[in-house]
Formats: C-alpha cells, sequence, structure tokens
C-alpha cells in the first residue's frame, strides 16, 4: 500500500489527479508546470531577470558615470534625504579636512537644499548600445551631490559604480559556466559512453584537478594573467579560468547519466541500425540529460559569481579600470577604513541576492527535473 | 449527500467470544491533506480469535495494512485514529487493555509493541537495518522486553534463529542484513518479531516478496510457531491462496470497511458479500476451457479522496439494486446461526439499519463482549 | 583493509606528484621572476645592483635555468625535505610554511568538525519537527548562509565586533603571545582566538550541510526499517538516532568530497581578511611576487591536505556502512 512504502498519500493522489494528460503532453511541458507550482523558485526567478535587466539599462539607472572622480568627497557617506517642500532633497555638503585626525569631515547645509528630480539630464551614453542619449533615472542638479550609497576613495559614486559592476560579475558567472558545460558535457559523455582507457584517463584527470583546492588553484591561474590586458580580454581569461575547474563537476554527473542511458534499448537500437557513435551520444543520450544538465548548470553559477568576486577581492580577478562586485569590495579590505566607512560593503548584498535567486531557482529547477529525489 | 442513509454506530454487543486476542469496533482512521481527506479505515470492524489465524484480504488501497498499524499504534502523520475502539487481550492475566486510550509513546503502549504484539513488513529487503548485524537487531528487542542481561539475550537470540530455522545461527548473529538471502532475511524478522513470544503476530504481506518455495517454506514455519506458542496471528495479503493455505478465519475488506468475515471454509464454499464473490471467481483456475475470458471485477478503486454514497461497492456490483445500493449504507448483519458469519451488504436481511436497529445479528450462545 | 590503504596511499603520491607538475608549470608562467620584483623593491628604496651581482644571484637560484631543470632541482629537494628558498624573505621555505601549515590544519579541521556538531543535530530536529516555525526559521538561516561568501562574512564579523563589541577579532594570538615561546597560557589564548574563524569558515558548509542532513534523514524516515525498529517497542528518540541517523550519515560523508574542498579554500580567504598567521596571506603574496618555490610548497601541502582528507572520509564511510565494508 502507498502508505507503507513511503510515497506520502497526497503526492500519489495528485500525480494521480493532475497527472491525467501525463501521457499526452511533452516532458518540458511537464517540468514547466511542476516549476511553476514553486513560488519561491519563481520569485528567485523573477528578481534575477529584474537584475539582469538593472545591469543592462545600468547607465540610466546610474547617476554618475562609474570612473567620475571627485576630490571633494573622498569617502562621503551616503547623502542623507531631507523631506524639504515635500519633495525628496539633498542638502548641499561642504568638505573640510580636520587637521587632527587628517580626515575628511562633511558638513551638512540645508540651507542650499536641491530636489531630487526624475528622468533629468545627466552624463551621455549609449542605451544598448543603439542610441545615444542622456536621461537618467534621477538626479539632481550640480553642484548639488546625490551618493544614495556613499562614495569610494576617490570620490566616485558607489552605486553608479555597483550598476557598472552588476554587468561584470552577473555575466562572468554565465560565460564561466557555459564554458563548463560545454567541456563537462563533451568529456563526461565522451568517458560514459567509451569506457575502458578513455574513461580511465578522463577519470584520473578529474580526480587530479580535484585534488587541488580550488581557490588556490584560481589565484595561480589569475597571477599568470599579465596585468596589461584589455578589460575585455582579462574578462574572458577570467570566465576560463573559472571554468577550467567547474567542468569536473559537470563530466562527473553526465558520464553517470551516460552509463545509465548506454544499457538501455534504445541505444541499442541505434547502435543496430549503424548510427555513429558521436551520434548516439549527440541525438540520442544528450537530450535526455539536458536537463539534468541545465540544474547542475543554474546551481554552478552562484559558484562561479562568488568565485569572481573572491578573485577580485583579492586583486586577482578584475582589474581598475573595469568594475565587479568584487573589485568593489577590495577597499573594504582595510579593516581601518572599512571600520569607518561601512557603506564599503555594501556591494556584498547584490552578491548574496543574486547567489540565493540562483540558489532558489537552481532547487526548483532540480525538484521540477526529478521529483522523487 | 442528500438521500443517503448512513449507518448509526455498530452495534457493539453482539460480536465474538470474550477471548478474542484483539477486537476492533468501528475503527476509522483519516488522513487530512492539502487535497482532501482519505478516509483509509471507514467504520472497520473484527476480531481475532486467540490461538488462530486471521486472514485479512483485499485489493491495495483497502486500508488493510493501515489496520494492522492502528492495532499497534504506529499509523504515520498526516493519519490519525479519528474514532472507534480497539481492545487487547492479552494472555498475561488482568484487565483487557483499551489500545488507543493509550498514549502512542507511552511506555506501556511500548511494551504491548513488540512484547505483546509483533509485526513483521513486506519488503525484507528494507525490513532490517543495513547498518547493524542480525543479532544486535534480536537482542535489542529482547534486551527491551525480556533480559537486560547481554549473554542470556544472545543465548536467546540464538535459540530463536534456531527455531526459525537458520542455518548455523551463531554465525547469523554476526552478519549484516545485506549478507543474507530474502527468505533468510524474512526469517531474521521472524525471529526479531517473535523474539519476545508475543500473544499476536500481525504479518503485513510477509511473503509477497518472496518466490514461490521460500514462501511456501515460510508459511509453513509460521503455522508451526503459531501451534507451539499458541500465538494468534493477523495475516494480510492479497493473495486468496495463501489464505487458504494459512487462516482460520478471513476477514475481507474494501475500500476501508470490512464486508465479510467467516471461517476459511465458509469464505471458500459459502462466500456472501458479491465482492468475495468476484474475487474468488477472478482466480484462474487450472483445466479451465482455453479461450476462456479471465474474470474480472469491472470497474476500479474509486479516487482516494472521493466518497461514494451508499454502498462502496456498487458501482462495481455485479448485484447492484438501483435505488437500494446507491442510497443506503449496509450494516453489518449475521448470516449463519451456528457460526460467526457477517456480511456487509443489503442482500441480505439485517444490513438495512434503519429497519431492524439493535435487533442486527445478536449471535445465539455468544456472551456480549465486555465492553 | 591494509592494502587498500596501501593502495590509496601510493595512488595519492602519485597524484601528488602530477599536482606538482602542474602547480610548477603554473606558477612559472608569469613573465619576470622574484628577481625582478627584488630588484624593484631595492630600486624603489634607491639602491641597486650590478649586472654581476644580479648574474649570480640568478645562477645561485637556478633562475635561468629551463623549466625542467628547475621542476627536477625542486622535487630532488622535497623528497629529502628541502622544499626550495624564499626569494622574498631569504629564508628556506621550510621554516616559513611549517607553523603556517599547522595552522591550517588547525582551522579546517576545526571547522570541519563545527560544521558536523551543529549541522547534525540541526538537521535532524528540523526533519523531524517538518512545518513548525523552527523549521523554517533554519531553511531561511540555510539559504543565507549558502550566500553569503565566508569572506563577506568575516568582514560583517569584524566590523560588528569592533562596533558593537569593542574587540579586534584579526590575527590568533593577542600581541604578547605572538612570538612568544609555546606554553598552556599560550595554547589557551590560541583557542580563545581560535573560535571565530573557525566558525566564519564553517558557515557556509554548516548551512549547506543542514540541509543536506535534512534531505537525508528525511528519505532515510520513510525507510521501512525504520517502522520496524518502532514496532519493537523502541523509544522514538532511540528509532530516531540509533536507527534513522546512523543511516543518513552515510551520504554526509559522501559530501565530504565537496566540503573539504571548499573549507580550505575558505580557510585561506578567511585567513587574509582576519589577518592569520596561515596559508592565505603568505600564499597569495608569493604568488604576486613571483616566489615560486615558497607559492608551489603552498600548493603542494593545501593538496595534501585535500587529498589526506578524502581518503579519511572514504575509511569513515567504511567505518560506517557495513555495506562499503565488503567491497
Amino acid at each position: 500500500m502507498a502508505v507503507a512504502q513511503g510515497i506520502a498519500l497526497e503526492d500519489v493522489a495528485e500525480l494521480a489527479q493532475k497527472g491525467q494528460d501525463v501521457g499526452q503532453v511533452s516532458q518540458w511541458t511537464l517540468m514547466r508546470r511542476r516549476f511553476l507550482e514553486n513560488k519561491l523558485s519563481v520569485a528567485g526567478g523573477i528578481v534575477l531577470i529584474l537584475m539582469y535587466l538593472v545591469a543592462l539599462f545600468a547607465p540610466f539607472l546610474a547617476p554618475y558615470q562609474y570612473d567620475a572622480l571627485d576630490s571633494s568627497s573622498t569617502y562621503a557617506a551616503p547623502t542623507a534625504i531631507h523631506f524639504i517642500n515635500g519633495r525628496p532633497s539633498v542638502c548641499g555638503v561642504t568638505q573640510t579636512l580636520n587637521k587632527d585626525t587628517f580626515t575628511y569631515v562633511y558638513a551638512t547645509d540645508c540651507s542650499k537644499a536641491s530636489p531630487i528630480k526624475f528622468f533629468v539630464a545627466g552624463y551621455p551614453y549609449r542605451l544598448l548600445g543603439l542610441f545615444t542619449t542622456n536621461t537618467h533615472l534621477f538626479g539632481v542638479d550640480p553642484p548639488s551631490k546625490l551618493y544614495l550609497i556613499g562614495a569610494d576613495t576617490q570620490g566616485r559614486d558607489m552605486l553608479s559604480r555597483i550598476l557598472q559592476g552588476s554587468r561584470v560579475s552577473m555575466t562572468v558567472g554565465l560565460v564561466g559556466v557555459a564554458l563548463s558545460v560545454i567541456l563537462g558535457s563533451i568529456l563526461g559523455a565522451t568517458s560514459g559512453y567509451y569506457g575502458g582507457s578513455i574513461d580511465n584517463l578522463i577519470q584520473r584527470f578529474i580526480e587530479l584537478i580535484t585534488s587541488m583546492p580550488t581557490l588556490p588553484l584560481w589565484g595561480a591561474f589569475a597571477a599568470a594573467l599579465p596585468h596589461d590586458m584589455s578589460v575585455v580580454k582579462r574578462f574572458f581569461f577570467i570566465s576560463i579560468i573559472l571554468s577550467l575547474i567547474g567542468w569536473t563537476g559537470l563530466a562527473r554527473q553526465v558520464r553517470g547519466k551516460v552509463l545509465a542511458y548506454r544499457n538501455l534499448d534504445y541505444t541499442q537500437a541505434a547502435r543496430l541500425s549503424g548510427a555513429s557513435s558521436m551520434r548516439i551520444i549527440m541525438t540520442h543520450m544528450l537530450p535526455n540529460a539536458v536537463s539534468h544538465i541545465i540544474v547542475v548548470a543554474a546551481l554552478a553559477v552562484p559558484a562561479a559569481i562568488l568565485g569572481e568576486t573572491a578573485l577580485s577581492f583579492l586583486g586577482l580577478g578584475m582589474l581598475p579600470p573595469a568594475v565587479s562586485w568584487g573589485t568593489l569590495l577590495q577597499s573594504a579590505q582595510q579593516i581601518q577604513v572599512l571600520l569607518q566607512h561601512t557603506w564599503l560593503l555594501i556591494p556584498a548584498i547584490p552578491v548574496i541576492i543574486v547567489v540565493t535567486c540562483y540558489q532558489l531557482l537552481g532547487d526548483g529547477m532540480r525538484d521540477a527535473a526529478d521529483p522523487y529525489s | 449527500m442528500a438521500g443517503t442513509v448512513t449507518s448509526s454506530a455498530e452495534p457493539t454487543t453482539y460480536r465474538g467470544s470474550a477471548d478474542d486476542v484483539v477486537q476492533v469496533e468501528d475503527l476509522q482512521v483519516h488522513f487530512h491533506t492539502s487535497l482532501g481527506v482519505v478516509r483509509a479505515l471507514n467504520g472497520v470492524s473484527f476480531e481475532i480469535p486467540r490461538g488462530k489465524t486471521l486472514g485479512v484480504v483485499g485489493e491495495s488501497g483497502c486500508g488493510k495494512s493501515i489496520t494492522g498499524l492502528s492495532i499497534m499504534q504506529l499509523v504515520p502523520r498526516p493519519g490519525r485514529v479519528v474514532s472507534g475502539r480497539i481492545t487487547f487481550r492479552p494472555k498475561e492475566a488482568g484487565q483487557p487493555i483499551d489500545i488507543l486510550a493509550l498514549d502512542r509513546q507511552s511506555s506501556q503502549m511500548r511494551h504491548i509493541r513488540g512484547k505483546n504484539i509483533g509485526m513483521i513488513f513486506q519488503e525484507p529487503m528494507t525490513s532490517l537495518n543495513p547498518c547493524y548485524t542480525v543479532g544486535n537487531q534480536i537482542m535489542e528487542a529482547i534486551l527491551l522486553h525480556q533480559t537486560p542481561h547481554k549473554d542470556e539475550a544472545r543465548r536467546q537470540a540464538v535459540g530463536i534463529l534456531q527455531r526459525v530455522g537458520m542455518p548455523n545461527p551463531e554465525r547469523i548473529i554476526g552478519t549484516y542484513p545485506h549478507q543474507l538471502s530474502g527468505g533468510m532475511r524474512q526469517r531474521a524478522m521472524i525471529a526479531m518479531a517473535l523474539s519476545c513470544t508475543p500473544d499476536l503476530l500481525i504479518a503485513d504481506e510477509p511473503t509477497t516478496a518472496l518466490d514461490v518455495t521460500t514462501e511456501a517454506q515460510i508459511l509453513d514455519l509460521m503455522r508451526e510457531l503459531q501451534q507451539e506458542l499458541g500465538m494468534s496471528i493477523m495475516f494480510v495479503t492479497h493473495n486468496l491462496g495463501v489464505v487458504a493455505q494459512m487462516c482460520d478465519e478471513v476477514a475481507v475488506m474494501y475500500l476501508g470497511k470490512v464486508v465479510e468475515q467467516a471461517s476459511v471454509d465458509e469464505i471458500f464454499y459459502d462466500p456472501k458479500h458479491p465482492y468475495t464473490i468476484s474475487l474468488l471467481r477472478s482466480i484462474p483456475r487450472l483445466g479451465s476451457k482455453r479461450k476462456e475470458h479471465l474474470e474480472v471485477i469491472q470497474g476500479g478503486i474509486p479516487d482516494a479522496y472521493s466518497t461514494v454514497s451508499g454502498c462502496p461497492f456498487h458501482p462495481r456490483c455485479p448485484s447492484f439494486m438501483p435505488g437500494k445500493c446507491d442510497r443506503v449504507v449496509p450494516v453489518e448483519t449475521s448470516v449463519a446461526t451456528t457460526t460467526r458469519h457477517t456480511v456487509r451488504c443489503l442482500l441480505y436481511p439485517g444490513s438495512d439499519a434503519g429497519a431492524v436497529a439493535g435487533t442486527s445479528g445478536v449471535l445465539p450462545g455468544a456472551a456480549p463482549a465486555a465492553s | 583493509m591494509l592494502n587498500y590503504i596501501l593502495r590509496r596511499l601510493m595512488y595519492m603520491i602519485v597524484t601528488l606528484f602530477f599536482v606538482t607538475i602542474i602547480g610548477f608549470f603554473l606558477i612559472q608562467l608569469p613573465p619576470g621572476s622574484a628577481l625582478d620584483a627584488k630588484l624593484n623593491q631595492l630600486r624603489a628604496q634607491g639602491g641597486d645592483l650590478s649586472q654581476d651581482q644580479i648574474n649570480s644571484l640568478a645562477a645561485r637560484y637556478g633562475l635561468n635555468d629551463p623549466v625542467q631543470v628547475k621542476y627536477w632541482k625542486w622535487i630532488s629537494g622535497v623528497v629529502r625535505g628541502d622544499f626550495g628558498q624564499s626569494f622574498t624573505y631569504d629564508a628556506p621555505v621550510g621554516s616559513l610554511i611549517g607553523s603556517r601549515i599547522l595552522f591550517s590544519v588547525i582551522l579546517s579541521t576545526g571547522a570541519l568538525l563545527f560544521t558536523w556538531l551543529v549541522a547534525i543535530p540541526v538537521g535532524v530536529y528540523s526533519a523531524t519537527h517538518r512545518y513548525t516555525v523552527p523549521d523554517y526559521v533554519v531553511t531561511f538561516i540555510q539559504f543565507v548562509g549558502v550566500a553569503v561568501p565566508d569572506f563577506l562574512l568575516a568582514l560583517i564579523l569584524l566590523v560588528f565586533a569592533s562596533q558593537r563589541l569593542h574587540t579586534d577579532l584579526t590575527g590568533l594570538f593577542s600581541t604578547q603571545y605572538t612570538n612568544a615561546p609555546w606554553s598552556g597560557a599560550k595554547l589557551l589564548d590560541l583557542a580563545r582566538h581560535l573560535w571565530i574563524p573557525v566558525i566564519v569558515i564553517g558557515a557556509g558548509s554548516t548551512a549547506w550541510t543542514t540541509r543536506v542532513m535534512r534531505g537525508n534523514l528525511l528519505d532515510v524516515l520513510n525507510q521501512q526499517y525504520v517502522q520496524t525498529a518502532r514496532a519493537k517497542g523502541l523509544q522514538e528518540t532511540l528509532v530516531i538516532w540509533k536507527h534513522a541517523v546512523r543511516n543518513a550519515l552515510h551520504p554526509l560523508i559522501m559530501t565530504l568530497g565537496t566540503l573539504l574542498p571548499a573549507l580550505i579554500s575558505g580557510e585561506v580567504i578567511v585567513s587574509i581578511v582576519l589577518n592569520l598567521p596561515t596559508t592565505g596571506p603568505l600564499y597569495f603574496s608569493a604568488l604576486i611576487n613571483k616566489d615560486m618555490y615558497l607559492a608551489i610548497t603552498f600548493l603542494l601541502f593545501l593538496s595534501v591536505m585535500l587529498v589526506v582528507g578524502n581518503l579519511m572520509a572514504d575509511l569513515l564511510l567504511a567505518w560506517v556502512d557495513p555495506r562499503v565494508r565488503l567491497e
């Protein structure tokens, strides 16, 4: 009886009721349905899409250019927003040097208040690479400044830098994982399908790589990169480095699946009808493993994002003038600076949000793809 | 639902003898889930006679496993016993025990479980913990209920393993379950359940997962042990052949109710309930003419969350009486005078509660059950 | 069993050998050498070296040899216990990293123990009290815990401790013990400072392991043998801990393969943030300064930790699960 075998009665009945059309509908529709029932995962997915949109429209949302220096705002605290005449406004800020501690002190002067305006004219940029415009979502008229999340050591607006950094941080993970997926799928499938000495060789190689600790290994690779690379080039090389270790996990999973499929009847049938091995792997086995691969990939992206953040934090990942959340956190390495200007830690928040959303998404996808695991 | 007459509480005065080891009265076990309520047991009543084997038969989903679990108060969440009474009369002298009045986790209930009532399950592969030796698991029960001394417990464990026919019990004590075959594992399970000489053994489809030869050996073993220990057995199965071999009395269940209970002879040779009759007819027979269609019971078991109006079997019943069977829920009625044979079917007089409230089937000569 | 261990040890040594080859090649990659870094340093201070001096230094350190020769010289030193010379500190590598590797091991092991000591009970509680408020709280903490990278947690804790508790969390020793010889008091001081890095390194892993334990236990609780144990009349706590948890541990030990690299990497980066005298700070500065032998020796020892950890995980698995033993 169902209960004695440990499947909850509610699951059995639900499957019975809702699975009336199980035989007719495609695998993907079934998975999509199951996925959509998981509210948390859907929420995670929506937040992620929103964040990617933010990254896409970063210059529009940013009031200042991310590399605009402003020595009069070194380590400025987040600008306080006051409601003056019913409108959110910022007060004027004056910077003075405290001769005793040699730090900058900021005093606010609300007699010179400046209201926050929306859809203002600011610095020019290319929207989506299509056309040039200079409209920004919000801003204040100079000389007032609106540093919603404060400024860094060179007076650059943190909010604008975080927005700009999202472009790097959120995509380097994707590129890295995409490379891992390709490499891992091919090697894993080959390993599983051919077996024997090829399998042995690839497995030993995987074991070798996993015998080395991840971050130190990434560090060694990254330190080998010349410092004078262009931003884009460095971006790709960092992605490649991240993928160089990640592919092993995926390869193992794909190999497991291929081993299971190898003995199934339809593989035998394909072989008997003369299909080449490559064709069998590509058209019969990999598509079945695709849903599994997607899940593993989704759960691997957070690891790549955290990896890039860690490397950039250590000064080995993206280098100035490139901006990523990890490079922004670099200034937090100096404890004294951090203690005085705690807003420098705020770039950590988007990291945590993105990683959590990917986890939720990946969990939901995994449950949808295989509800009995 | 309009137009349905539901039965009032079953009359409790007539059933069985005062020496039944277990008496179940009107047991209702419901599972409350997010999709609705599953009435796994919908008013189950039966008795297990002392020293005899009661077979509980039915299709998957009829509630037979839950019945066994209820007696042990092991119904898994979200299941709950909603109403009913289970009376247990252990061999040791004393008052009969109202099982459902005991707290699940109380030491008294735990004493009953394992010492007074033992249970064996269907899958010998998964019923034993793979991380501990067979000896460890048997001794665990003995140390809990019989004696706190390890040496004595070990001696008893070896003894019971020998009694269940294990070759080389001294060696088996130190082996792990995965090192034994299916039949040997089931023997080990039986040994574990019997190690404390219970008054009742609940066997939930113990041979379903075994091959026929091993099944025959296990059944023989159970019969021998029953006679030797004077133990009662509640044998849950869907296999009528096994019932014929093993059981003295049979209770047929359908959709959470007992629809017929009688001695094994009467069930096989004089079945009364249409469901029982259909079940017996659907057994393929050797020597039947070729090209003869196998008999099946038309229709299928309804969805667990739905409720059927009137008699639960009426949508599939070959003797369906329109207007009656789909409106009136039959109560239990007796159809024999000298033996215990009860049916829950509107074909028989006394099953229409409205007509015979209070008079349904008091067996002449049977003492009223202590209540 | 002994055969198995011996085979694994042989295997480990071969693997580590290959690790050194890969690592050596990697660290060799950046152009320039430690000598250049030192020269720059010297010149920045206003000094300089003549070409002859540069040449003799290069010869002494074998800087102009081809890669294979350098590697051969180094590896033959390793088997004798000589790990080469550090350029930056002008000292034998062995003396520099000895104590640091020891601390790394202590921290990683401590973090692992912390992870298990917390994750197992919490996971069990979460599984046996599903759908209750504590279960939801635990699930929430677990999600956040996995998402917060360890160095971030270290930073947050640093700020918090400094501003609210007015304590400084950096370092493994209070100032008076930093260079003092070992004593009971020093050990005590170490223990007092140890738990912060251990918790920080272990936090993410604890969150993840709790989830795994919860999932495993839920699977196990559905198994028939748990019902059998109850049917024997055992107390519920005994059923859960003796019968269910023991079986749920098996897949947990298999997760060590994922945990160990995370803990070791975590230790490396947290030690940088918290300025601990372990691997992290020295390793990365060695990479940046191209202090070759220092870096490769670190990499070697970190790999040794990983590989030995995996071996112990396999042994532990065989001990916990009798089904594995007979293979």
